[in-house]
């Protein structure tokens, strides 16, 4: 038994000395100053009918910062994002327990309007969805919902809107023409400008760069950046050199497997500063993950 | 040429090789040409024999004229503005009605109460209603209006109205089910409610397909000969009142002509016929057109 025991440490010592370090310069903190939480999120557990999807998830999220959200598929990510903005109320069967406070009110209290909650707090999706409008309609689109038709007033709106999303210099001889005409970069960022030009809170993005190639990524890092100032931001993403790049904290899902009725539930691993999630996971799967011996 | 030389230096053969898969291909290329044949004949057929027999009946008079005449004359005396003017007052009324209850009703079966007893009821019902031979539509109509409030233009509109609504329900309801998720999904991310979202994306996405399925329904509509026959009578004078008294259509008039055995009728059903087709035809190119116009921003 004494023997079994000390041989443990040992084990664990020679694992973490092969896996290889991720390229995160010393100088990152690895704490960092926390602001005025938008999101509070308490013992929060999500279900599709009976099915638990998603569970164990707690985490605060702040104002002016861009928070990631990483993980193997299947493990809940875009789920938790979705009930940040109630679109899987539009998900038949869907529910979620649990606190989960906006600013602090309760999100999913009776009197809550999600229509209201979702002009605060706006999404972008996987894959760019403009409508079948003009890319100035398409960006109009959300302001006129919002009761504004004074066409000067929107004139100004769609301006800022797409130059805050970085396409105003490419579209701006073609305002009158399909939004659907744009190519996939351009398209995504015209759903980027169409969310902003809302003025929302808060701005949640599923994986909005797994269909664009680097460039195209590239301008979409840098505009969330560019935008940080005035919008907290939560990302889905896949792509883990991505959330090194863009977010000031990360948060690791991962599935747990249960052998017995084979379901998988998405469980919130760990939740820091990005540099100290890459950097000095706490736990044992986070580090599996950011190392890449977890798929 | 069609040979490449391989990494040994042998020829490699590009080409297609001869035998039972070309066969195919030819007997296959031969079968959709000869499809496409047999279905031309019929049409063809008409669209020259209504020409050929009815061009000549055609002239201003013939068109506007605003009393038939009795059958024993010949052509040249009155016209069929009566008709003319009794289609389109029929139709268009028939329209008015079905084509907004029909477009709601896809609407309501696609957006609101799919998944639910009435969504699924509305949809089995208009599928039960497509089956409903048009004569029975005209005398249900017969038996429920015409029998209390007399023969009009109305009650022809309301038997139309009838055989179109299935029609404009099922075309629409395909049509609004093409619209991408993603889009209703954009629309509520922005904080737009479901009627905003139906009102302002879904429809718009959607406009094209439903405004030709229901101009298809009004030119069928307009061809339609038995239900007229129960609800608006048959008149020989101008009955712009849509409202009250028996109608005229060009439908009911080319089966009371053509079954006649005078010349002159004979003449004037053939007019009427090649009068009912540009009608229709007119109202495809305006379908092809309004498509044309509500889809310019979807590719």
């Amino acid at each position: 038994m004494e023997e079994q025991e000390e041989q443990v440490p040992v084990q664990v010592q020679q694992e973490q000395e092969i896996i290889p370090k991720l390229d995160i310069p010393d100088t990152a903190p690895r704490e960092i100053p926390t602001g005025n939480p938008v999101f509070d999120v308490q013992n929060a557990s999500m279900y599709y009918g009976d099915f638990r999807a998603v569970t164990d998830v707690s985490l605060t999220i702040y104002e002016n910062e861009i928070t990631a959200f990483i993980g193997p598929s299947g493990c809940g990510k875009t789920t938790v994002l979705r009930t940040l903005n109630r679109m899987n109320d539009l998900i038949v069967g869907a529910r979620v327990e649990g606190d989960l406070r906006y600013r602090g009110a309760s999100l999913y209290a009776s009197d809550v309007s999600p229509t209201a909650v979702r002009r605060r707090i706006g999404m972008v999706f996987q894959k760019a969805n403009p409508f079948p409008k003009s890319v100035y309609d398409n960006v109009a689109y959300g302001p006129r919902i919002n009761g504004i038709r004074n066409k000067a007033r929107l004139d100004e709106i769609v301006e800022r809107s797409l130059k805050q999303a970085a396409l105003w210099d490419e579209v701006k001889d073609r305002l009158n023409k399909s939004g659907l005409g744009l190519s996939g970069g351009q398209a995504q960022r015209l759903c980027i400008a169409r969310t902003l030009a809302v003025e929302p809170d808060v701005v949640l993005m599923d994986e909005p760069c797994s269909a664009l190639d680097p460039i195209a990524t590239g301008r979409i890092e840098d505009l969330m950046h560019e935008i940080k100032s005035q919008y907290t931001i939560v990302i889905v993403t896949h792509n883990m050199q991505q959330a090194t790049r863009v977010s000031d904290r990360t948060a690791f899902y991962s599935v747990l497997r249960d052998a017995r009725s084979d379901t998988r539930t998405g469980v919130l691993v760990e939740y820091g500063p990005t540099a100290q999630i890459f950097g000095d996971p706490r736990d044992e799967r986070t580090q599996a993950y950011v190392t890449g011996r977890m798929g | 040429m069609a040979v490449a030389t391989n990494s040994a230096g042998r020829p490699v053969d590009l080409r297609e090789p001869a035998g039972w898969r070309r066969t195919k291909n030819q007997i296959m290329t031969v079968l959709m040409w000869a499809s496409f044949a047999v279905v031309l004949v019929p049409l063809a057929f008409v669209l020259v024999k209504v020409f050929a027999a009815g061009a000549s009946a055609i002239n201003w008079q013939f068109l506007t004229n605003s009393t038939i005449p009795p059958n024993v004359m010949p052509l040249g005396t009155g016209g069929m503005g009566p008709a003319v003017i009794g289609t389109l007052e029929i139709t268009g009324f028939a329209a008015l009605v079905a084509i907004p209850l029909g477009v709601l009703g896809a609407v309501y079966v696609n957006e609101y109460g799919g998944r639910g007893i009435l969504g699924r009821l509305v949809a089995f019902m208009s599928d039960v209603m497509t089956g409903v031979p048009s004569i029975v539509m005209g005398l249900f109509i017969y038996t429920i209006w015409v029998l209390h409030f007399g023969y009009s233009g109305m009650a022809g509109s309301f038997a139309l109205a009838c055989l179109m609504l299935p029609v404009v329900i099922r075309s629409s309801f395909e049509m609004l089910r093409l619209v991408p998720d993603s889009l209703r999904q954009g629309s509520y991310a922005l904080g737009a409610t479901k009627a905003r979202v139906t009102l302002t994306v879904v429809i718009p996405a959607a406009i094209g397909g439903i405004v030709s399925g229901a101009l298809l329904a009004v030119a069928r509509a307009a061809g339609e000969t038995a239900p007229l026959l129960f609800t608006i009578l048959t008149v020989e004078q101008t009955n712009s009142n849509l409202f009250s008294g028996p109608n005229t259509a060009l439908s009911t008039q080319i089966f009371a002509n053509a079954t006649s055995p005078y010349v002159g009728a004979e003449a004037r059903a053939w007019g009427a016929a090649l009068t009912l087709i540009a009608i229709a035809f007119t109202l495809m190119i305006a379908a092809r057109i309004v498509t044309a116009r509500f889809t310019r921003y979807s590719r």
